[in-house]
């Protein structure tokens, strides 16, 4: 009974916190993407447009919802659920950091251990292109069916890169244990750098680590490899025709596959929740970064101008909040739980940066230059680099 | 539990099955089998053949019904239409049917020898590292066969395919 509390709780808990973070995300990329454009990006709704996913959201929920008349109306209705109920478990199998006591309670701050979490990852990855398949085809629209045939075509294509650049890094640390790849990586050659799997001896993952970001661009369907929602050519792809909360369910879907997707490459390339530091260094960072951005807020208090009245209250309270979160970090107890998260999140949240990057400064590629790309050059290469490394360990085993 | 499971699992199995043949459309018989086959990767979690069980569904339900559905949409093949069906078939179809799993059901009980009932979580080797040893070493000449087919089989894709360019 305990285990099913327990499970319940930190599911209900798992999915808030990605559910945020996909929602912010939305306004993370806007306001990157439109800094390098050199735009503003949303300002009007709270401040610096902090509540525009809110509004979003409230938007997308009050719309009518339009029911074309010529749909196949269960697999319609059908895709938009299977996107985001798949997007939520693949989600499940990642670990987040290591084991913490709660109330005198030992748990891993993770969903379920699985011990073939990297193949439950694939397997899920592989079926939730009936999701996009299934949506443009019941629209019965000729730019979703477009949308929806591109997609499965750029899918299937994709994984076999994929599943090639995530065997080599597993060949190295002999499990499928997604816990038990991240706990592979800790330590540090000459005490400085990370054992990390793009680091590690006797093959440095590199070139697994791009093939592997590179197709997880294809297979979140993000840019430069969009084709199936291509605007210019496909009006919106394989979501034509959804509106309201159907449409709200393909979008959230498509921001938490991009999360599992650099959580995942946080763990198999980037050491997962292991810091890039030696601990006595490392542990100090976080508080370093949060008393930064505090001292740098309440300069900002002094500096300000007419138009901004509110700035000399609000500036010291953000001040206050993150030397709060800097005392937090340094409290010995609550540091060895928060320390990996922190990491943890940080490259997750890198990647997720690279992705926004690549977004605005790539353009499309055009349908053919895609399949070529991935079974005459990507394939090939990580073949190569799959045999590279299986001689190498064998050699050194 | 385990049995709960099963049978919940195994009747939805059944059910995909027979929603299969019933459907008339084909993107719905497609689905069907896709649905008979995470059951049967559910069944082979029960029996603790955890590598089996997400091999069916990364190569089975991830790529090859995704190829299924995707040439039934390419060629959109609509439904398909009721024809009249012969007077044997219309007489003699539902007896002939239920004579014929009489039959089967008889000579599995009578022919096969007896087999001890599966427990549940009994069998272990079904991981990664079990799966592969079994593959590299008891049966290795069936594996290095079936990746020589496979080859031939590429070859004449492409062969075929040429072709037509």
């Amino acid at each position: 009974m305990e285990f099913f509390i327990i499970t319940g709780i930190k599911a209900a808990l798992v999915a808030f916190v990605l559910l945020t973070t996909a929602a912010y995300l939305v306004w993370i990329e806007r306001k990157v993407l439109a800094h390098i454009q050199l735009r503003v990006g949303p300002y009007r709704v709270g401040p610096h447009g902090l509540l525009q996913p809110l509004a979003d959201l409230i938007k997308l929920v009050t719309k009518e919802g339009v029911l074309p008349a010529q749909v196949n109306k269960f697999y319609y209705l059908l895709a938009p659920f299977l996107a985001v109920a798949l997007a939520l478990v693949s989600i499940s199998v990642i670990p987040f950091g290591k084991q913490v006591e709660v109330f005198g309670y030992k748990t891993y701050l993770e969903l379920a251990n699985v011990n073939l979490g990297i193949l439950v990852i694939l397997a899920i990855s592989s079926v939730s292109v009936y999701a996009v398949a299934l949506g443009g085809w019941a629209s019965n629209n000729k730019y979703a069916l477009l949308g929806g045939l591109r997609s499965s075509a750029q899918m299937i294509s994709y994984e076999l890169p994929l599943a090639l650049a995530i065997v080599s890094p597993l060949l190295m640390c002999n499990t499928l244990s997604l816990r038990e790849i991240a706990e592979a990586q800790a330590g540090f050659y000459f005490g400085l750098i990370p054992k990390w799997h793009i680091f590690q001896m006797p093959m440095p993952q590199l070139l697994a680590f791009i093939v592997f970001l590179i197709a997880g661009f294809a297979e979140t369907n993000r840019v430069p490899f969009d084709l199936p929602e291509a605007e210019n050519e496909l009006v919106a792809g394989f979501h034509t025709e959804y509106s309201s909360t159907n449409f709200a369910a393909f979008f959230t879907a498509e921001y938490c596959n991009m999360v599992t997707i650099s959580a995942v490459a946080t763990h198999l390339f980037l050491g997962g929740w292991n810091p890039p530091l030696p601990e006595v260094i490392s542990n100090w960072i976080p508080p370093a970064i949060f008393v930064g951005f505090s001292l740098l807020a309440f300069y900002h208090a002094t500096q300000t101008s007419p138009t901004r009245p509110w700035d000399k209250y609000t500036f010291p309270v953000l001040g206050v909040v993150l030397l709060g979160l800097a005392g937090i970090f340094t409290l010995p107890l609550l540091r060895d739980a928060l320390t990996p998260l922190f990491w943890f999140a940080a490259k997750t949240g890198a990647i997720l940066f690279l992705f926004i990057w690549v977004r605005g400064t790539l353009p499309r590629f055009r349908y053919d230059q895609l399949m070529k790309f991935t079974w005459t050059f990507l394939f090939p290469v990580s073949v190569v680099q799959l045999l590279a490394t299986g001689i190498l360990v064998a050699i050194v085993n | 539990m385990d049995a709960i499971l099963f049978l919940i699992f195994a009747a939805i199995a059944v059910g995909c099955g027979v929603n299969l043949v019933v459907q008339r459309h084909p993107i719905s018989s497609a689905l069907s089998l896709v649905g008979v086959m995470a059951a049967l990767a559910v069944l082979y979690l029960l029996l603790g053949a955890e590598f089996m069980a997400a091999a069916q569904m990364i190569v089975y339900a991830g790529a090859i019904m995704v190829l299924f559905v995707f040439t039934i949409m390419l060629l959109n093949a609509g439904s398909e239409r009721k024809t009249d069906k012969a007077l044997f078939a219309r007489l003699f179809g539902v007896p002939a049917l239920i004579g014929f799993i009489v039959l089967i059901g008889f000579l599995i009980r009578t022919l096969l020898p007896k087999t001890e009932n599966v427990v549940f979580g009994t069998f272990t080797e079904g991981t990664a590292r079990g799966v592969g040893l079994k593959l590299f070493t008891e049966y290795l000449l069936p594996f290095e066969v079936t990746s020589l087919l496979i080859l031939i089989a590429i070859l004449g894709a492409v062969v075929l395919a040429r072709k037509e360019i």
